[in-house]
């Protein structure tokens, strides 16, 4: 890919206290791709992705969005710069409603003089937004849409998070174990989902212990080992049990590969 | 490694998957033949006021058929208005707090030394009694203010903040006003504007104090926010998951400022309608007033775990404890009776918030 990357990290560290997470990671994200991250677990995938979100401030390295640095010191201003992440642990207020949830700070006010003055938030359009959504990743079996998320399954909070990157994702939508919780068929429908956001020409970050899912819908496959990249991989080229040796230790990466 | 056996077929839906597309499309539909518990269980998680409201109007048709009308009157409802009044407009501020999973214990102190700044300055200094009482209202939200830097920026306990800042705040009430009081005499003659709030007007038989009428103000407008605006949804956000609101895009820090310093300002706002109920400015004034405030909070169905709860409960929880005085003193019996039951209802409430949590968990 000749194309400069549209999200990039270089050389980043982060360390807690005596443990280092992030030992010199590099990050590169091409527009229009899929770009899936598998690692052991413990490699350091999170807190790259979270570093890249906005959650965590690594303690060296540049971040570069469209070959722009950037420093994000909140997930806020990630977002705001066109970054979607749906974390693991999914970042729902449980007591809250669906729709209360996808709209979370970023509340639509009702037009003219009720939203203006009284701040009034327009709840109807907020439900009907997040119903066509819903239908969308065809979460059908949710029944209403003003039910607490925790009334709901797992599967269908994971589904309410991918829902929420997916629709207001501008640049890059970053998922992390998108499908973990999720059943066969909903499973299938994040997968069509990545496929028709890249095909809307938003690159994903997928990241994931799902090889098969990976090997279906990532372009490329970003090796994490150690807290930082061991190598990117095409998926044609390899099979998914060379991919986990070189994920676990278990299989030199090829040279040509290599990370630098 | 079973999530290999797909290797061989790199491309395309795994084979697993081809028999969905014969799978169903409709929206989920089942036979409703829950139990009445279980329905009664999902009706008051979606509406939290519910309980206390029940109980206000058990509470008030119990006693209106013992005392009849005697209780039953306009003179003797609005007479519970007027002595909730402080209760429920700290109650209000206390809301706030608890709603973001934290504790505000600091509320008594803040509203009484606002009151004694408002005095003071009138008095002391003989500034006019209007820009003393803005100065009040500034200080009692700068007070809340320190509260939420200590809880959002420092991190520390809300429990341990205000607990700390309840003992500075009140001492330092004390040192100011070197424990002198401002008689009603006084005030009623040279600054009638501190005793505003306790002025009434009459309705028929019914006696509204303007301080009753604000205490409604605050708390509709309070109910308002929080069910109608951004903020209002960020301050239930930030109290059932602080780490989640965060990454969902709610400055969270903020959020807790807001909370407290909006806190600060309705107490010291009470504080001025304390002078309008007692007449006078006495820094030894509105001792019970942080107890009765959680009281009315967790009677009226407010989650201490914060993000559950409504203003509005609360509102119900102080109304409850005043027509429970109201009705025991007009039947006679020892005001001791009055805590013993009020203790119960503590319990039940709680105990009912636990069993609500638990049907949708």
């Amino acid at each position: 890919m000749s194309t400069a990357p549209i999200l990039q990290a270089r050389g980043l560290v982060k360390k807690f206290g005596k443990v280092t997470a992030l030992n010199g990671c590099d990050f590169e994200l091409y527009p229009g791709e899929v770009l899936a991250v598998i690692g052991d677990n413990g490699a350091g995938k999170s807190v790259m992705i979270k570093s890249l979100s906005g959650a965590i401030q690594p303690d060296s390295g540049v971040v570069e969005l469209d070959s722009q640095p950037v420093h994000f010191n909140s997930p806020l201003e990630a977002r705001a710069a066109g970054i979607e992440t749906v974390y693991q642990t999914l970042a729902m207020s449980p007591a809250l409603s669906i729709a209360d949830n996808m709209f979370m700070g970023r509340e639509l006010r009702k037009p003219g003089w009720r939203g203006k003055y009284l701040r009034q938030l327009d709840k109807s359009s907020m439900d009907a937004f997040a119903r066509e959504k819903l239908n969308e990743l065809g979460l059908m079996t949710i029944q209403n849409i003003r039910q607490a998320v925790e009334t709901l399954s797992g599967g269908q909070r994971q589904g309410i998070a991918v829902a929420r990157a997916a629709a207001f994702g501008s640049k890059v939508i970053i998922l992390d174990e998108p499908t973990a919780a999720l059943g066969v068929k909903e499973s299938r429908r994040v997968l069509e989902l990545i496929q028709d956001v890249r095909s809307r020409g938003i690159p994903i970050v997928l990241i994931s212990h799902n090889m098969p899912h990976v090997f279906e819908v990532a372009d490329r496959i970003h090796i994490h080992r150690l807290g930082r990249r061991l190598c990117v991989i095409k998926p044609s080229d390899h099979s998914m049990s060379e991919a986990v040796a070189m994920m676990t230790g278990a299989m030199e990466p090829p040279k040509e590969v290599q990370a630098a | 490694m079973s999530d290999t056996d797909g290797a061989n077929s790199d491309a395309g839906k795994l084979s697993y998957e081809s028999v969905l597309k014969d799978a169903a499309t409709n929206v989920a539909e089942f036979d409703q033949d829950e139990s009445f518990g279980r329905k009664l269980q999902n009706w008051l998680h979606a509406t939290p006021a519910a309980v206390p409201v029940f109980v206000l109007i058990m509470a008030v048709i119990v006693f209106g058929l013992i005392l009849g009308s005697k209780f039953f009157s306009p003179f003797a409802m609005t007479l519970i208005l007027q002595q909730v009044m402080i209760v429920g407009i700290t109650a209000s501020a206390q809301t706030l707090v608890i709603l973001t999973a934290g504790i505000d214990l600091s509320v008594g102190a803040i509203m009484v030394f606002s009151s004694v700044i408002m005095g003071q300055f009138t008095f002391r200094y003989g500034i006019p009694a209007e820009i003393s009482i803005g100065i009040g209202l500034m200080a009692g939200a700068l007070m809340g203010f320190i509260n939420g830097v200590l809880v959002a920026y420092v991190k520390l306990p809300p429990f341990i903040v205000t607990l700390g800042t309840w003992q500075i705040f009140l001492a330092a009430n004390f040192l100011y006003s070197a424990n002198e009081t401002i008689r009603a005499q006084e005030i009623e003659e040279q600054a009638p504007a501190l005793q505003l709030f306790g002025e009434s007007f009459r309705f028929g038989g019914a006696v509204f104090t303007y301080g009753a009428v604000a205490m409604l103000v605050i708390v509709f407008l309070l109910a308002y926010v929080l069910r109608n605006t951004a903020w209002g949804r960020h301050v239930y956000a930030v109290g059932d998951d602080q780490e989640a609101a965060e990454l969902s895009g709610v400055k969270v820090k903020n959020t807790l400022i807001q909370v407290y310093t909006l806190s600060g300002l309705i107490c010291a706002f009470a504080g001025w309608c304390l002078i309008g109920r007692i007449g006078s400015v006495s820094p030894t004034s509105g001792q019970n007033a942080n107890i009765e405030a959680i009281t009315a909070v967790v009677i009226g169905g407010v989650s201490l775990f914060g993000g559950r709860g409504s203003i509005l409960g609360a509102l119900a929880g102080g109304l409850i404890v005043g027509v429970f005085s109201l009705g025991l003193r007009m039947i006679g019996t020892d005001p001791q009776w009055t805590y013993l039951l009020i203790g119960a209802l503590i319990i039940f409430a709680v105990t009912v918030d636990q069993w609500i949590r638990k049907g949708t968990a």
